[in-house]
């Protein structure tokens, strides 16, 4: 399943649809970081308002993603996770540290723009 | 009871002549005897019942009408009970009584009392009416005395099952009303406890303020544990679990008041205290979310 990447001038979003594979993820991944780099993109916006559960492989990936985009100099923020799942999650210890996260797309944009405000 | 013919045949299939055969009723035959003669003479057992529960002092609660008209629609329930040997509709009968008598302040011994006395009041009767029949009197009772117990015991039990359905009904609402999420100003909430924590409450505790943080978009929130005086290891945890999965959802948790116990408590579960915000009191920790929201507070005076 193609997740879409939206551009909105400096910053990419990139929404997940509910129940995505391992396969979907990885894919995800790669794309994320080829168009940060093609579109010097300073910061990406992952939506998973959508995701219903988070497992492990997921977390994982979503820490690697904002990983590798930090190596690009760009800042990556999680928004939309709801919260039974943040309560699963920090149940099963996946608290997805060292990774900026937001309440929603509205939050990660205004979190974003300060951060470049404050780097400029 | 009628007997029956004795032929020769009959006597090498049944070990020897001289061996009288009574037929026996069927149990369920003895059992529609019984249910007769107690509707039969329902008035005055009903009647009997209701003097052996003032004598006993049971249903203080109660008025003598409240009595008499509960103990008719008990009386009616226990006889149909006996007949048709439908338990599960006595249960339902039973936790609908006490749905009823419970707000009254019936107590168990009181309800297990009265259905007891009625088996005692009910089966006298049959001691009476078979008194002159030995046999006969052991058959009924044989039939009666099942019956009887498993209405007493399905009596109970729905009574205690309702009890119980009260208490776990008013312990949630307890549990709700002492764990308000407060919005003080915009995108900040604080969340007082009171009292004692158990892992259930602390559960509700996070759930509640997760959904409080997603419907106030709330940035900043102050958790105050000055009212909580202990707290054991599993609830630590949780409370930096509450701290990270409010995190997760955009939101800064400021721990205030927490006393030497818990500071204690916490050191010794190895709480990662830089992962955790802590001021000492609620005013403290008021202020630093208005710095952190960048709120600056000053008195008109000031403002002149």
């Amino acid at each position: 399943m193609e997740v879409p990447i939206l551009k909105q001038g400096e910053v990419l979003i990139a929404t997940f649809q509910a129940a995505l594979s391992d396969a979907d993820l990885e894919h995800l991944r790669r794309g994320l970081v080829q168009q940060v780099v093609k579109l010097r993109s300073r910061g990406v916006i992952v939506d998973v308002t959508a995701m219903d559960v988070m497992d492990s492989f997921a977390s994982r990936t979503l820490r690697e993603i904002a990983h590798m985009i930090r190596l690009r100099g760009a800042e990556t923020v999680i928004v939309g996770i709801q919260p039974e799942v943040a309560f699963a999650m920090v149940q099963l210890g996946l608290t997805l540290e060292d990774v900026a996260t937001a309440l929603d797309l509205e939050e990660g944009l205004a979190y974003l723009t300060q951060k470049f405000k404050n780097t400029d | 009871m009628s007997k029956r013919e004795f032929t020769s045949k009959d006597s090498e299939a049944r070990g020897g002549p001289g061996v009288e055969i009574v037929r026996s009723e069927a149990p369920s035959e003895l059992l529609r005897e019984l249910v007769a003669h107690l509707r039969q003479n329902r008035t005055q057992l009903r009647e009997e019942w209701v003097v052996r529960i003032t004598e006993t002092r049971l249903l203080t609660a109660m008025t003598k009408e409240e009595i008499f008209a509960e103990a008719t629609s008990v009386y009616d329930s226990y006889v149909e009970a006996l007949e048709t040997e439908a338990f599960e509709a006595l249960q339902a009968y039973a936790r609908n009584l006490s749905e009823r008598i419970i707000p009254r302040g019936v107590e168990t011994h009181e309800v297990v009392g009265i259905v007891l006395l009625l088996r005692d009041v009910l089966a006298r009767s049959l001691f009476a009416k078979y008194q002159t029949d030995f046999k006969k009197l052991n058959r009924i009772l044989d039939a009666y005395e099942p019956a009887a117990n498993r209405i007493a015991n399905t009596v109970a039990v729905g009574f205690v099952q309702e009890r119980e359905r009260v208490i776990r009904q008013q312990q949630e609402a307890i549990r709700e009303l002492s764990t308000p999420v407060l919005q003080v100003r915009e995108r900040l909430l604080i969340l007082p406890i009171i009292g004692v924590i158990d892992p259930q409450r602390a559960r509700q505790l996070t759930e509640q303020l997760l959904r409080g943080i997603r419907t106030n978009r709330a940035k900043v929130v102050v958790i105050d544990i000055t009212g909580v005086a202990a707290m054991d290891v599993t609830v630590a945890n949780h409370l930096v679990q509450t701290v990270e999965a409010s995190r997760l959802l955009g939101a800064t948790v400021i721990v205030t008041g927490l006393s030497p116990e818990i500071a204690q408590t916490l050191v010794t579960i190895g709480v990662d205290l830089g992962k955790m915000n802590t001021v000492g009191d609620l005013q403290g920790g008021i202020e630093q979310a208005e710095r952190l929201l960048g709120y600056k507070v000053v008195t008109l005076a000031e403002t002149r």
